[in-house]
């Protein structure tokens, strides 16, 4: 048995070290961050004991940046600088965003991704949700009192590539290291699962401020397995505030307001809807700037009345999803509510007839999310205890295929695959001495390219030159963790690696990403090799903690000149990470990271050998 | 000696190579094997543990897949075996088969153009017990009777089968919306 390591004064190696996570709820209205402190999940609070950030954000003249609460107060004196509900446009094109007309932005068409002309120039729906969560993230490190090991951040189960690429770039570039991207009714189940110790099939229905999400999923022996999942990337509480704002221009026959007084009614109209919640009836009162008065009582006949399409366009994502889980309604053991628009009462009623049972609203359906997410983070981190044993196992909402001829879509992933998946498909060309091939890679359930969402083209290139019909091109999507998709290609009968160049539809490049990453950095004024420099000690530390409990645990599966090798490399390693230099620190940090792969490797077959010894070894054929 | 990625998934999830498995113990298994390999587990690591981490939990989920719905065992199991259940290329089928997924078809057509989802759906439950008949079939010609090749034929009518239910399910699906 080998010796352990001894720790160096001052260096942090001890095995129980607590890493500071949190769990990031970025909302289409509303955002929270939470962290799990001893054992137990809660929401971060302002000074106001607030926990709910409003999702706005104010662009000022002097090039300050306002999010939250005290942005909102602008949002009728100055609409075109105060973005509300961005979580709209992420990933999005000008013509995917319903009612764009009546928004008072000032949008720029540059193809792809949509942008907002502000003050303080061109802002992509990505740098204006890394505004957002900077403020999320600052409050996790003033809370917790250091440096955050990483996040986890939410997003609806039904969010797309793009906009999923589009949630983890706003990350990155608020300086969050993202742990997981958690699907949000999921992470709800998490946090109501391991509250209840449920077990059985539950569906968690969730309708926020923007998007709607219906999930199925199966608890047993601490597994969350997500069986199917379905919804509506754009449908939500919002959709029903605007509603109730078209009826009430109807109703006091006023013409098309001006952006300012439609963002002042619309808000009226979101009070009034919450207001009936609770109450038979709400007052809708404004006075606009063209004089005219807006004076109207709305009953909650009237609002499910106006509404009803709305909460039907809930129920067929109902259905589908018990068949693509293949049950039925009574299968289900339990509805879980999140979202602060299931608190309309209509809703709660067409779930409970859809299911035939009440819905569970013991739980409080703005933060159950936010909690969920910091649970799953706090393990992520490897803050994993005994009694943590738990695994959530999570789907791809919509198929991946390609672009075939005659614009038809083949599926290369289904829908509802666990993940992570991988998937190939084979290729060949065309032409005689053909060196490249081009390609378009779509989401969607639809036959016809149109119909789906393009998410890239890529080209390959660096193919051999051969006789058409003789180069075999194997073509591997691989979607991880996260739900997000790389793609990679191989020549078959040459081996050659082809380059593979995507060019996102309605994502930003690397580069732009790169651009935007300095520009922030200068504007924070903030030494940019110093930031460098205490991300790779940082990450330095963490591959250093993570070989030493490898070793720990498992230094018998190497040789003395192995383990000595890697000695070495963590040595090496920690003492450039004692220097000022961050590429000699990211140099070794990669070594050391090289060295161990082998071992690695060796541990996963331990880990695997040990779980086939659990079942049945006698049966197995060899 | 090492555990490698191609391995075949019944001994990825220690089962005996047979069409009837013991389901349970495929999903224990499945759940066993992932709460060791998922990058879940992995997410504090260095990327190269990362990354081998997700080259075996898309193993494991694939095996998962495999093995878990009869149609796919069963071709899959066929291929071990050495036989190529011939999906795309072998289309020849009994006279008797064609006939019969003849009326079928015209059965559905019919309830299709009626709207009569009613009937569709009696048409799913009725054809869903055929299949369950001939699965048996497939059964014992597989781990019974060894006979592969007249497997392969059975695992080829069950494809159409299932091709059938599909088509059932998008009419039922587009007679609702």
């Amino acid at each position: 048995m080998a010796l352990l390591q001894i720790a160096e004064p001052g260096l942090s190696t001890e095995p129980h070290k607590h890493r500071l996570a949190v769990g990031i709820d970025l909302g289409t209205t509303n955002s929270l961050v939470a962290t799990v402190r001893n054992g137990i999940a809660v929401c971060l609070a302002d000074e106001d004991g607030r926990s709910m950030v409003p999702s706005i954000v104010r662009y000022h003249t002097d090039g300050t940046v306002e999010v939250g609460r005290s942005a909102a107060v602008a949002h009728a004196t100055d609409p075109k600088n105060t973005i509300m509900s961005v979580k709209r446009f992420m990933g999005r094109g000008l013509k995917d965003v319903a009612y764009i007309e009546s928004m008072p932005y000032d949008f720029v068409d540059a193809g792809g991704m949509l942008r907002l002309r502000t003050v303080q120039g061109i802002k992509s729906p990505v740098e204006i949700s890394a505004e957002i969560l900077k403020v999320l993230g600052e409050r996790g490190k003033a809370s917790l009192g250091g440096e955050l090991t990483g996040a986890v951040i939410t997003v609806p189960a039904y969010f797309d590539d793009a906009q999923r690429q589009a949630t983890k770039d706003a990350a990155k570039l608020a300086g969050l290291n993202v742990l997981r991207l958690l699907n949000e009714p999921t992470a709800a189940a998490v946090a109501y699962g391991l509250d209840n110790a449920a077990e059985g099939v539950y569906a968690v229905y969730d309708l926020g401020g923007g998007t709607f999400d219906l999930s199925i999923l199966k608890l047993s022996r601490g597994i969350f397995e997500v069986l199917a999942t379905n919804g509506d990337a754009a449908l939500g509480g919002d959709d029903f505030d605007h509603r109730l704002f078209c009826w009430a221009l109807d109703q006091s026959e006023i013409d098309p307001p001006t952006s300012e007084d439609a963002r002042r009614l619309l808000m009226k109209a979101r009070e009034a809807k919450e207001l009936l919640t609770a109450c038979e009836e709400a007052p809708i009162k404004a006075a606009l700037s063209t004089g005219e008065k807006v004076d109207l009582v709305v009953t909650r006949g009237q609002f499910a009345d106006m509404t009803r399409h709305l909460v039907q366009k809930t129920v067929a994502p109902m259905r589908k999803v018990l068949r693509d889980a293949g049950l039925a309604p009574e299968d289900v053991k339990g509805v879980v509510m999140v979202g602060g628009a299931t608190r309309m009462p209509h809703i709660q009623r067409a779930v409970a007839d859809f299911f035939g049972q009440e819905p569970l609203t013991n739980l409080d359906p703005d933060k159950v999310v936010a909690l969920g997410a910091a649970i799953q983070a706090n393990v992520l981190a490897g803050n994993r205890k005994d009694d943590d044993d738990w695994l959530l196992l999570d789907v791809i909402p919509l198929s991946l295929g390609l672009e075939t001829m005659g614009g038809l879509t083949e599926k290369v992933v289904p829908r509802n695959s666990t993940l992570p998946i991988a998937r190939a498909q084979e290729f060949t060309t065309y032409k005689d001495g053909q060196t490249a091939m081009a390609f378009h890679v779509v989401q969607g359930e639809r036959e016809l390219v149109a119909d789906c969402r393009s998410l890239a083209r890529f080209e390959l290139r660096g193919i051999p030159p051969m006789a058409a019909g003789a180069a075999r091109i194997r073509v591997t999507f691989q979607v991880d963790a996260d739900g997000l998709l790389s793609v990679s290609a191989r020549e078959m009968s040459s081996g050659v690696e082809a380059s593979v160049l995507v060019k996102p539809s309605y994502g930003l490049t690397d580069d732009e990403i790169a651009g935007m990453l300095r520009d922030g950095v200068e504007r924070a004024s903030e030494d940019i090799d110093a930031r460098a420099l205490r991300e790779q000690q940082v990450e330095a530390d963490r591959v250093i903690e993570a070989t030493l409990a490898a070793l720990e645990q498992d230094g018998d599966l190497l040789s003395a000149e192995e383990r000595a090798a890697i000695d070495a490399a963590v040595a090496e390693t920690r003492d450039m990470a004692a220097g000022h230099d961050p590429r000699a620190i990211k140099r070794s940090t990669e070594a050391l990271s090289r060295a161990t792969n082998e071992f690695a490797a060796r541990r996963m077959d331990k880990s695997i050998r040990q779980a086939l010894a659990g079942h049945k070894v006698d049966e197995i054929q060899v | 000696m090492s555990i490698d990625l191609q391995q075949d998934f019944f001994e990825l999830f220690g089962l005996p190579r047979r069409f009837r498995i013991d389901e349970a113990a495929l999903e224990l298994a499945f759940h066993d094997l992932q709460g060791r390999v998922h990058p879940d587990r992995f997410a504090h690591l260095p990327d190269s543990e990362k990354r081998l981490s997700m080259q075996w939990a898309t193993q494991v989920n694939e095996g998962f897949r495999t093995l878990r719905k009869p149609l796919p065992r069963a071709t899959y199991l066929l291929e071990l075996m050495g036989v190529d259940a011939g999906l795309h290329t072998n289309t020849a089928m009994s006279p008797a088969f064609l006939m019969e997924q003849m009326e079928w078809r015209e059965a559905v057509e019919e309830a299709r153009a009626a709207r009569e989802s009613e009937e569709l759906t009696q048409l799913h439950t009725r054809l869903r017990q055929h299949s369950r008949e001939v699965f048996d079939e497939l059964a014992r010609q597989c781990d019974d009777e060894q006979d592969y090749a007249g497997a392969a034929e059975t695992v080829r009518r069950l494809m159409f089968m299932e091709k059938l239910q599909h088509e059932i399910d998008d009419a039922l699906e587009a007679l609702e919306t």
